[in-house]
């Protein structure tokens, strides 16, 4: 509609009278072209939290009303033993526990081994720099595949597999994606700030922790995020490294449950989702800028 | 060997080297790592790829067996392909086109751009294992709301992940679920296109069509092309969501995705040479598919300067 009457053929001929009536045209049809773009935002919001809030709403329904046609759309009481059930049913909180030190562990270990590399591969000036940095670049398009069989054979005999060593110490050697991004955001920084603290006889490590750090807050707190979260939704590495229920992940156990006790059991199971769901969701809300700094860093200069 | 005549440049090499070390002890983190648990392993793999390698015993060379074996012998190795390539091929595009739709809706200056930004991202942040929990409660035949609306709308009810059709449907429905990621990069890529080509396609008279499809689409080509070698790469490499749905059906096999069937040959069955060996088939894979893309970028990808 608003295409045909804004064709850019009848620009050139009509005249301005034709132009203003056109004017006006278009601003009546904004208003219902704005209400349709509003009734499609809102529709796919839906769409979008339904899962969402169907997960929470199974959580807290009586059993009685999980299994009926037409499904409850709205729960009409409000049942909370399921919450309980999943600490009871499973060792929930071992879990938590697990799976908080290995994604806490990351965290630090990323952020302390990525600033320490990308400050050697920016604010260092030497031979060979970048030459090696397009190395780190080029580890990152490279699936993960071809590396899993012999590092899992070099952790098997450490004696690595079955403890949380796998899931950790790596982290220690940097990540090729963080040690890019923060890279790319220490050249960024003025020279000058550096060069001020070299000329007061500062080393490297109080640069680093006194200048760089301070001013590197948005890009080290996005590491920090993403970090947190891929440990805590990661799936495969603990499928490959954990061995025992002692040692389980949230979404190990969590899986395990799904074939243990509850397939069927959809209350608890969908209990037990929303459990695992709320520390990233909260971390996503309080730290929402960094997510999408985060994200927009990686897809621009990609 | 210090250039005898020429005072200072011994020691102008030697803070060359003192250089060289200093910024490799700061990068030495990430270039151990590098040595230890990329560098060798990528080696080590490519050798186990030409063994028989069942993990207790040690490799031994068997030439291009497993490759044989993989491409000639091995029915499950090309199922897996199959439903990997069509995982690809149906979600990457939907992927692309959805999400630039939505955020080219959400571009035009639109009220309350942000809380639909974070309602259209959250669902990136519900783990894996919950995710498809969810997916397959909301599918269940006969009594999840998904399949009642379709009858009330008087539309087929599928079995979902019970249906060998019907499965990998079901996970492109989740992993379009989690279009949100690709729209925030597609936002900030709109954000990029300067004003200015906006200010003269509408003095030209470009409606907002035109305007979307003649300056804005084109600009967006580059975060396109990011987003379509990134998703792509990702289903290939595509895991953790179907091994969790065939907790729940994906029968017949219409579950067993590339990495799924690698996974199987190294940590049920212990063919370490095997599944060395598809593992390189998929670089090799990815890196044809990313070259072919980039090949291609000179007819469609435009760059604003």
């Amino acid at each position: 509609m608003r295409g045909r009457a804004l064709d850019p053929s009848e620009v050139g001929v009509r005249g301005a009278g034709a132009a203003a009536r056109e004017l006006s045209l278009r601003r009546a049809l904004r208003r219902p072209g704005r209400l349709a773009q509003q009734a499609v935002l809102v529709l796919v919001s839906v769409l979008f939290l339904f899962p969402i809030y169907w997960m929470v709403a199974t959580a807290v329904k009586p059993d009685a009303a999980l299994f009926v046609n037409p499904p409850q759309w709205v729960p009409t009481q409000l049942v909370w033993k399921r919450f309980e059930e999943a600490f009871t049913y499973i060792p929930f909180l071992r879990y938590t526990w697990n799976t908080l030190y290995i994604s806490l562990y990351n965290v630090v270990a990323t952020v302390i081994s990525c600033t320490l590399v990308a400050y050697g591969f920016s604010r260092l000036e030497w031979r060979g720099r970048d030459a090696l940095f397009f190395v780190v670049i080029a580890t990152m398009m490279l699936p993960y595949q071809v590396t899993l069989i012999p590092q899992y054979i070099i952790f098997s005999h450490l004696h690595w597999v079955g403890t949380f060593r796998p899931l950790t110490i790596p982290a220690w050697f940097g990540s090729a994606f963080f040690i890019f991004l923060m890279r790319q955001f220490f050249l960024s920084l003025p020279s000058d700030l550096f060069d001020s603290a070299k000329i007061d006889g500062a080393g490297h490590l109080r640069i680093i922790w006194h200048v760089l750090t301070p001013l590197s807050k948005p890009v080290l707190v996005t590491a920090a995020v993403f970090t947190f979260m891929w440990n805590w939704n990661d799936f495969f590495w603990p499928l490959i490294y954990l061995t025992s229920q002692d040692n389980y992940t949230l979404s190990l156990g969590l899986y395990n449950f799904i074939g243990a006790v509850a397939r069927t059991d959809w209350g608890v199971l969908m209990a037990a989702a929303s459990l695992m769901s709320i520390p990233p969701v909260v971390l996503f809300f309080f730290a929402q800028r960094y997510f999408v700094e985060g994200i927009t860093l990686t897809g621009m200069k990609g | 060997m210090r250039a005898v005549g020429v005072p200072g440049s011994g020691r102008l090499a030697r803070r060359e080297v003192r250089k060289i070390l200093l910024g490799l002890l700061f990068v030495s983190p990430w270039l151990v790592g590098f040595l230890w648990l990329q560098l060798y392993p990528i080696l080590a793999s490519l050798y186990y790829s030409f063994t028989d390698y069942q993990i207790l015993g040690t490799p031994h060379w068997t030439g291009f067996a497993n490759y044989a074996r993989m491409f000639l012998h091995d029915p499950l190795f090309w199922v897996s392909v199959r439903n990997t390539l069509f995982f690809a091929a149906v979600s990457v595009p939907l992927g692309v086109v959805i999400g630039i739709a939505l955020a080219l809706l959400l571009n035009a200056r639109v009220r309350g751009l942000s809380l639909y930004r974070t309602i259209y991202y959250l669902p990136t942040m519900i783990p894996v294992v919950p995710a498809v929990m969810l997916l397959a409660w909301l599918l269940t035949p006969s009594i999840g709301p998904v399949n009642y609306l379709l009858g009330q709308l008087g539309l087929p009810e599928p079995g979902w992940l019970n249906d060998p059709a019907w499965a990998k449907p079901a996970l492109i429905l989740l992993a379009l679920w989690g279009v949100g990621g690709s729209v925030v990069i597609y936002l900030a890529g709109l954000q990029d296109i300067p004003a200015t080509l906006y200010e003269a396609a509408a003095i030209d008279g470009a409606g907002t069509w035109q305007r979307t499809w003649y300056v804005t689409i084109p600009l967006l080509t580059p975060t396109i092309l990011f987003n379509l070698v990134v998703g792509l790469i990702g289903a290939f490499q595509y895991f953790a969501q179907a091994y969790v749905a065939g907790a729940f059906g994906g029968p017949l096999n219409s579950l067993l995705f590339y990495n799924l069937y690698l996974y199987q040959n190294a940590f049920q069955y212990y063919q370490m040479g095997y599944a060395s060996a598809m593992a390189w088939v998929l670089l090799v894979f990815v890196l044809i598919v990313t070259l072919a893309i980039f090949r291609t970028t000179g007819r469609w990808v435009h760059y604003a300067r």
